[in-house]
């Protein structure tokens, strides 16, 4: 299991190559690129921030939990930080399984995690002006369906 | 000590990181202290949904600190 919090730029399909290289035991990969939409022409570049030391051990112990509920081999996560421009890779995470549906399933529970609860903070820079940004309500929802929606043991809110 | 703001708190307060001597006690008098230089950032610690985390564990807010702790301050978590 892999975390990475990265400000440099990224190339999925080498990520991707590197992850699945020289694997004998893994039957299924399925990887997950997400990339920085512009909204119409609305964003001119987002800021994330992150807690580095926190943020990659949270991301860490979620990685953990698939890898335990879905009987992964491994999991890969990358995720960029600092300024992204539209179109930018911003997130990559690839779940290697000996079957499909444990790979598919793992990669959708970590990306509803990540877009919902991980520790980032976002910025978006926009003509308007600057605005900080909260998950939207379907974030939520799709994180929920991973019963993720009450407080887990990472998280105390008071 | 340590103190990290992250997201909105950093624009409200207009800066990232100071280290400061510690006030006796827990959580709840750094955050009094803070109020006290800045009345702005110490509602926006009040805000719901913001947490703490010492020495990057996230903690009530009546946690002790010791003079090395690194205490950062949370807002609501956007997501990636």
């Amino acid at each position: 299991m892999t975390v990475r919090l990265q400000s440099d730029k990224f190339e999925p399909g080498d990520l991707l190559a590197a992850f699945c290289k020289g694997r004998r035991d893994v039957g299924a990969v399925v990887s997950f690129t997400g990339l920085v939409r512009a909204e119409g022409e609305s964003v001119q570049a987002l800021e994330l921030e992150a807690y580095p030391g926190f943020t990659d051990l949270q991301i860490g112990a979620m990685a953990d939990a698939a890898v335990e509920r879905h009987g992964l081999i491994d999991v890969l996560v990358v995720h960029r930080t600092g300024h992204l421009r539209p179109g930018d890779p911003i997130v990559f995470v690839a779940t290697a399984a000996a079957h499909r549906r444990a790979a598919f399933e793992a990669a959708d529970q970590l990306m509803d995690y990540l877009k919902s609860r991980a520790p980032f903070w976002k910025k978006s820079h926009e003509a308007q002006g600057a605005r900080w940004i909260e998950p939207a309500l379907q974030d939520y929802q799709d994180a929920q369906r991973w019963d993720m929606s009450a407080p887990g043991p990472l998280e105390d809110r008071r | 000590m340590r103190v990290l703001l992250f997201g909105p708190l950093r624009d409200v307060a207009g800066w990232r990181e100071r280290t400061m001597a510690p006030p006796p006690g827990s959580v709840v008098a750094l955050k009094a202290a803070l109020a006290r230089d800045d009345r702005a950032l110490g509602e926006a610690l009040e805000r719901p949904g913001v947490q703490i985390a010492v020495d990057r564990t996230i903690v009530r807010g009546d946690a002790r600190l010791s003079a090395e702790a690194e205490v950062a301050f949370l807002p609501p978590m956007s997501g990636g």
